[in-house]
């Protein structure tokens, strides 16, 4: 590892970065010593964080200002069962029905309630339909909202008062965050993915260590990811407290936004495609901080604590107390004490009860093919409960197609319908108390997967090996 | 929005670092569609047993521990966006937070809500735990004007820092909608020029 973390100095006339580019092109007007009036390209809205916000436009008697501009869709708290009926628990029921009226209220165009063909969670119909575009401002009341950043977007979660803000000016608040470039040269290891990386990240930077910066995700590692191994990159950006997270635009990124539903066409794809071809940083351009890591030192990665930044190697230990900072040691034994781990153990064989293969995270088409492709052949281990959910209707879809789904119904497993499910368990997919679920989403919280739920967070493959071994098994065999 | 100018309280320690959305206010209280009722379900599950009785050690169950200020361990508020987290702050009567570090959307939603999140330095911090072993009904000084907290056992004061913008909007009470909605005019035209 070479962990190096530079303070530039302060003057802009080096180059641009790519992050300067896509926001100076998108400021309104900066107030003197305050925040820039930021214009957004598009924003995502759920049912969970708008309802308040539709209220507040009812309050003061306003329109949404573009709705053509809003995507909506349901997903964090929908069923992953039985969707073609009622909710049952009437709460939730009454929140989607809140949702469907604001949809209605307010003449919103694209809006993707459950059964919905384009729907599921928001940051994988996003970039599946072709919303999510690189050079643009995106927003959603939801801190994963910067997985969409994998395009070469400004893309950053807000809070419903700023939801509020966009529906009625299409526009938020912003203070300029700094910049920070994290580069990974060489190449992962085989059965290595991208979610390794993102752990293995933040295991380095820590929960807060990104706190107040943009960053830009470079070198050979992220280069030849494909988008949806990008995304996954992106998604954790927020996991080490990071605004947003970016990857600058290229071939793979065009190739993939082309052809899909609101993606641009003909003439307009013509004059995007010589605009989205700018969006690099310079090469003088100077980071507030940069790091740098070798990919080749990257393990399958697992989480022993109970936030992400807790992440180790499957085969190493977790610290022994002296490891840890003096102010830090309660908060790490609290935690430890929540997992029922110890300081110096390994998890190597720790037996498994639930696995959670889904979210915005690790809900794509990709991660079905690698945890399809491990179980091939194999029997899921008979005490592990398993929820496979996909991210939505048409990842959904090219499971059926692909002839993914018979290897998994081969294997034991089954497959529920989209939504964000496990991952936070607003739903009924919650994890019971002090039983263990490795998950590949993004959150190892106490009570995150349901109250006393113990979380170990670890990509698709390791999931897999989980699923299969019963415990916490290093797929690399 | 309330107007914000001074406060001196006494104070609610939770001495924990990472302090989380998911712990502010766990997801499954998130299914509300308004902004009220959500303080009583702060902490949830750090306050209450299964049964709703109160976990007797937890400091919101300690009646020595009472003030509208919240003292908490660096990286507080980490996670997710929802600004239940802070409607279940504001909701329960805090109207400052201290700690050592804030996560972004959090600092962000607290100040839309009339929360004034006080980032101190860490030394700062820890006198503040120290001196309330031995003084539990301790008080803190916020004096927003001027941009200083104050430990009133040991009279020391820091400045902490906050926006200008965001300053006066909590001193008038007013909140950013109102300002954007000031500013049609030129976001009409931003839109006319990106055409």
């Amino acid at each position: 590892m070479n962990l190096q973390s530079q303070k530039s100095p302060s003057g802009k006339f080096n180059g641009l970065t790519l992050f300067d580019k896509i926001w100076d092109a998108h400021v309104v007007s900066s107030i003197e010593n305050g925040p820039t009036i930021l214009y957004i390209d598009r924003h995502f809205c759920h049912e969970v964080t708008s309802p308040q916000a539709f209220d507040g436009l009812r309050v003061r008697g306003l329109k949404v200002l573009r709705p053509e501009k809003t995507t909506m869709t349901a997903d964090h708290n929908t069923p992953t069962i039985d969707q073609d009926k009622p909710v049952t628990d009437p709460i939730s029921r009454n929140q989607l029905d809140t949702f469907s009226k604001n949809a209605a209220e307010f003449n919103m165009p694209l809006f993707y309630p459950l059964g919905h063909p384009n729907n599921g969670v928001v940051h994988i119909i996003g970039p599946e339909n072709g919303f999510t575009q690189p050079g643009t401002t995106i927003v959603c009341g939801d801190s994963h909202t910067s997985t969409h950043g994998a395009f070469g977007a400004i893309a950053f979660g807000i809070g419903t008062s700023e939801v509020e803000m966009v529906l009625a000016t299409q526009t938020v608040l912003q203070t300029r965050p700094k910049t920070m470039r994290i580069t990974f040269n060489g190449n992962l290891n085989s059965s290595v993915t991208a979610k390794d990386l993102a752990l293995y990240m933040i295991s380095k930077l820590t929960t807060g260590g990104a706190t107040g910066y943009f960053v830009e995700y470079a070198g050979e590692a992220i280069r030849n990811m494909s988008m949806e191994e990008r995304m996954t990159v992106c998604n954790l950006s927020i996991e080490m407290g990071a605004r947003g997270g970016m990857i600058a635009p290229d071939e793979t990124t065009f190739a993939y936004v082309q052809g899909r539903e609101f993606a641009p066409k003909g003439k307009d794809l013509e004059r995007k495609l010589s605009y989205w071809k700018t969006l690099q940083s310079d090469e003088n351009a100077v980071f507030d901080k940069e790091y740098s890591f070798d990919a080749a030192d990257i393990q399958p990665m697992i989480t022993y604590g109970t936030n992400p930044g807790m992440g180790m190697g499957i085969n190493d230990y977790i610290p022994e107390i002296e490891k840890i900072d003096e102010a830090g040691r309660i908060s790490f034994l609290k935690s430890l004490e929540y997992m029922g781990f110890k300081p110096g153990e390994q998890l190597l064989n720790k037996q498994v009860d639930y696995v959670f293969l889904g979210s915005c995270t690790n809900g794509r088409i990709e991660d079905f093919r690698l945890f399809a492709n491990y179980v091939k052949g194999k029997k899921k281990a008979e005490h592990v409960v398993a929820w496979l959910v996909p991210g939505s209707w048409k990842v959904e879809n090219q499971i059926r197609e692909e002839g993914l789904l018979e290897i998994l119904t081969d294997a034991g497993f089954k497959l529920r319908q989209p939504g964000c499910s496990a991952c936070l368990a607003m739903n009924d997919d919650k994890v019971p108390a002090g039983k263990y679920a490795v998950s590949t989403s993004n959150r190892n919280f106490e009570g995150r997967q349901g109250p006393g739920a113990r979380t170990i967070l670890a990509g698709p493959l390791v999931a897999a090996a989980a699923a299969v071994a019963g415990c916490i098994f290093d797929p690399r065999g | 929005m309330e107007k914000f100018k001074k406060l001196t309280s006494s104070i609610v320690p939770l001495p924990i670092e990472n302090v989380d959305t998911d712990q502010i206010i766990p997801a499954r209280f998130l299914k509300a569609v308004n902004k009220e009722g959500f303080g009583d379900n702060l902490f949830a599950d750090w306050r209450y047993n299964k049964d709703g009785s109160p976990k007797i050690d937890f400091v919101l169950n300690n009646s020595q521990f009472i003030g509208s200020i919240l003292v908490a361990g660096k990286n507080f508020g980490s996670g997710s966006s929802r600004e239940h987290a802070a409607w279940a702050i504001a909701g329960y009567g805090f109207k400052v937070i201290v700690s050592s570090f804030f996560a972004d959307i959090f600092r962000n939603n607290a100040l839309n809500n009339g929360v004034l999140p006080v980032m101190v330095s860490p030394e700062f911090l820890s006198e503040i735990f120290y001196d309330l072993q031995s003084n539990s009904a301790m008080t803190l000084t916020i004096d927003l004007e001027n941009q200083t907290i104050t430990n009133n056992v040991n009279r020391k004061s820091e400045k902490f820092e906050i926006n200008p913008y965001k300053k006066e909007c909590l001193i008038k009470g007013l909140d950013d909608i109102d300002y954007l909605l000031s500013k049609k005019d030129l976001i009409e035209s931003y839109e006319k020029s990106i055409d």
